[in-house]
């Protein structure tokens, strides 16, 4: 019996294996599996579309990588990172000090200010200040979230939403007194049926290097540095030969790299 | 006797539990817990103590109420399908189906989002005494786990209540017990008793169920577990202890209803 | 607010509905891009392989977990039961998320112990795995119980025949046990349908989470929530019309149900 139960798991573990056993070895980019618009969405096909795909794309074809996006869940990136599920995060992802205690960066390629938006019948600003017994909406483990708990003490709650549209969704559907997140992401929000009948810009919040970083990179396991110098390179070849740009063009009339030295 | 019969359980119980590989296997259970104290990262813990211990208290506090107003909700749907006529039992069983044939998670989410994605186009609700419940989250989290409990309960309540014999109601309207009375004193009572044994893995079935009330922004232990996965990068050590807590209240759960149930005569009628 | 006026907000609350554009919902469902019909269902399927793949799955480990929960040694069957006990003690998503984190590691680290290569599991066999593991546990009682329903005599006579182990299962246990079972594991099939759900929370591309990327880049939550829970409603309709003839021939011969009862 114990012999037949043996060979039963092996030749399950063997199954399940086989499965999934992958042809070649391709790196798999992953992107939180939730619109963040511009920068990745599904479309309706079940492609993923935005600036950040283009980008990544650009970034593997120059460095000859064949890679595949994945999409994961967003409050599990990082383990998803860690265990192998995936080989380099493209989503948007900050980089932190805090972050960086677990995973590797890439250089930054972009990085944009921090903004909050409201319902457009309320008047106030972005300080902490203004946010006093309010709640603020923000997605769950980003840099958002730290800052608003942070510094917006006196807000009456913080409320954390597991995709970025969920919070929008609430603050239009009025549960909301205020979203933070990247001004991009928001704008293209705004820009929305829902987003132009319900909210406006309220104003960017102010700097805090250690908390927002010097803005968005690659993630990567902290082993993998052949990887981190691969896309590095990738990166700095794009933007000399104006890949960067003509790519950003399609979906923004500014640049969105920013500015050598940081300021926010 | 009684207590003979006692003495002789608690004798042969224990000599179970102490034949030699058992006493093996809690050892290795022992080393790998051992293990995993001092292996993983726990510096965690005294932080987010307090919150856990709100998280615990608010996902039983659902539990229980959920429970208590599902099966309320239950008996008339149970009784209605049970005798009622066609006008009552098609609303009854269509609910029960619907319930039963679609995830919570769905109809957890279409409540909270899918209503919430329609507040817009009616100012009146936001005017109206409603509005700050339903600015909040946990409201949807109560209704759809209620509707859920009832509508799973709800077919064993049927089966319940047409299980119960026919004999006694007749006896009972022969004694000149009016319908409510008869419902009420002989029907009802005995439909429960039938009823408590699947009680015991309802309730358990809807404790672990509570966890997805994290997904629309109530904060339980799901999601006190949650944030310090993503707080302090760990994987396995908030989902252990987390499974660890589930697990102990399924077991203090299970315990009670023993109890009660013990305590009930098991043969009624 | 008076009575009239609570029917009249109610009356154009749905009258707005009903006229929030049909011609815009049924866009939006088109299975055709840029309507997302078509995604949703590629999601169904999806979710409907995965629960396929896990009921399978749960049932071999269901079969293995119940003949050595009767028949193997003291140790096989403690270790069992702590599985089973385990698996039905904590909640499904919170199983989910271990062994998807855990999951793969594990397989990886054993086949690596047992001089395998590493291999890289694709999300299906992920999902598969991680739900055909915790039904398992359920079918394992399940099981258990069909066997212990068949007529003792049976097996007895089986043996006395000569019949080898594998014979008795082929020949004599599955065939007797499956009318006992079919009930039972009919009910783990529809909980199966609904758990694949359970399986968005981590990023699986599989109908809840179709449906919610569905509604969060077109912003009608409502309208695709409800297409969602309408596709489940069918597939558990469906599976109830099937399993209602898998049940009467598997019973085939035996006395009918209101009989024996």
């Amino acid at each position: 019996m114990k012999t037949v139960l043996k060979t039963f798991a092996v030749a399950l573990l063997l199954g399940v294996a086989a499965m999934g056993v992958a042809k070649a070895d391709p790196v798999k980019i992953g992107v939180a599996a939730e619109p963040y618009p511009p920068f990745t969405s599904p479309d309706a096909s079940g492609k993923w579309v935005g600036w950040e795909i283009d980008f990544i794309d650009a970034v593997c074809a120059e460095e000859k990588l064949d890679c595949v996006i994945t999409p994961v869940a967003w409050d599990g990136i990082i383990p998803a990172l860690t265990t192998k599920k995936i080989d380099v995060i493209a989503s948007s992802m900050s980089i932190t000090a805090e972050r960086k205690k677990t995973i590797d960066f890439s250089d930054k390629y972009y990085n944009t200010p921090t903004a909050i938006i409201g319902p457009k019948d309320q008047k106030f600003g972005p300080a902490p200040a203004d946010l006093k017994g309010k709640v603020v909406g923000v997605q769950v483990s980003t840099v958002h979230a730290v800052y608003a708990k942070k510094h917006f003490t006196e807000a009456s709650e913080i409320k954390e939403y597991q995709t970025q549209d969920e919070a929008n969704q609430d603050l239009a559907a009025g549960r909301l007194d205020a979203v933070q997140a990247d001004s991009i992401a928001l704008g293209e929000f705004l820009k929305s049926d829902q987003g132009k009948a319900c909210c406006d810009l309220k104003g960017m919040v102010a700097p805090d290097d250690e908390v927002l970083g010097p803005g968005v990179g690659a993630g990567v396991r902290k082993e993998d540095t052949d990887l981190k110098d691969k896309i590095n390179a990738g990166i700095k070849a794009i933007r000399a030969n104006g890949k960067y740009d003509e790519i950003s063009k399609k979906y923004f009339d500014f640049d969105i790299y920013g500015g050598p030295t940081q300021s926010n | 006797m009684a207590t003979e019969a006692a003495i002789i359980n608690v004798v042969a119980r224990t000599s179970l539990w102490l034949q030699p590989h058992r006493i093996v296997l809690i050892l290795i259970a022992l080393g790998l817990v051992l293990a995993a104290a001092f292996f993983m990262r726990w510096d965690w813990l005294p932080q987010y103590y307090e919150m856990g211990l709100i998280g615990i208290w608010r996902s039983l506090w659902i539990l229980a109420v959920t429970c208590v107003l599902g099966f309320l909700l239950a008996v008339p749907l149970g009784l209605a399908q049970a005798t009622g006529s066609f006008w009552f039992a098609a609303p009854a069983k269509v609910f029960c189906t619907v319930i039963r044939g679609t995830p919570l998670l769905i109809q957890l989410w279409l409540l909270y989002y899918g209503l919430g994605s329609l507040f817009p186009q009616y100012p009146w609700i936001r005017e109206s005494w409603m509005w700050p419940y339903l600015r909040q989250a946990w409201p949807y989290g109560v209704l759809a786990l209620t509707l859920s409990f009832a509508g799973y309960e709800g077919e064993v309540m049927r089966g319940a209540f047409a299980g119960v014999p026919k004999g006694q109601l007749e006896a009972a309207r022969a004694f000149g017990m009016s319908r409510w009375k008869a419902f009420r004193r002989i029907w009802l009572p005995q439909a429960i008793y039938r009823a408590l044994p699947t009680l015991t893995g309802e309730t358990v079935l809807q404790l672990k169920s509570t966890p997805l009330v994290a997904t629309i922004s109530v904060i339980d232990i799901f999601a006190v577990s949650s944030k310090v996965r993503q707080d302090t990068y760990l994987t396995y050590e908030p989902l252990l202890l987390l499974a660890l807590i589930y697990m102990t209240i399924t077991g203090i759960l299970v315990f009670a209803f023993s109890r009660i149930e013990a305590r009930i005569p098991n043969k009624v009628g | 607010m008076t009575a009239a006026d609570a029917s009249n907000s109610g009356a154009t609350l749905i009258d707005a509905f009903l006229s929030a554009s049909t011609a815009g919902i049924i866009e939006l469902l088109s299975p055709n891009p840029p309507g997302w019909g078509g995604a949703l269902l590629v999601g169904l399927l999806h979710s409907i392989e995965i629960a396929l793949g896990a009921t399978c799955l749960g049932l071999l480990i269901g079969t293995g977990g119940a003949y050595g929960k009767l028949y193997g040694g003291p140790v096989v069957r403690d270790l069992l039961a702590v599985y089973t006990t385990i698996v039905r003690a904590v909640p499904e998503l919170v199983l989910i998320l271990l062994l998807y984190y855990a999951g793969t590691d594990l397989i990886n680290q054993a086949l690596t112990a047992m001089g395998y290569q590493r291999v890289d599991i694709s999300g299906l066999a992920a999902g598969i795995a991680v739900l055909g593991f915790v039904q398992g546990a359920y079918s394992t009682e399940v099981i258990r119980g069909a066997i212990l329903a068949i007529p003792q005599g049976q097996i007895e006579a089986a043996r006395a025949y000569g019949m080898s182990p594998g014979l008795l299962l082929r020949r004599i246990t599955l065939p007797a046990m499956l009318p006992f079972a079919i009930p039972g594991l009919a009910n783990l099939w529809l909980i199966a349908t609904k758990d694949t759900a359970l399986l968005a929370v981590v990023g699986f591309y599989e109908l809840a989470l179709a449906t919610r990327q569905a509604a969060g880049v077109t912003k009608a939550y409502f309208t695709f929530f409800f297409a969602a829970a309408v596709l489940y409603l069918l597939l558990s309709l469906f599976s109830n019309l099937i399993i209602g003839r898998v049940e009467a021939w598997s019973r085939r011969g035996m006395p009918s149900l209101k009989e024996a009862r």
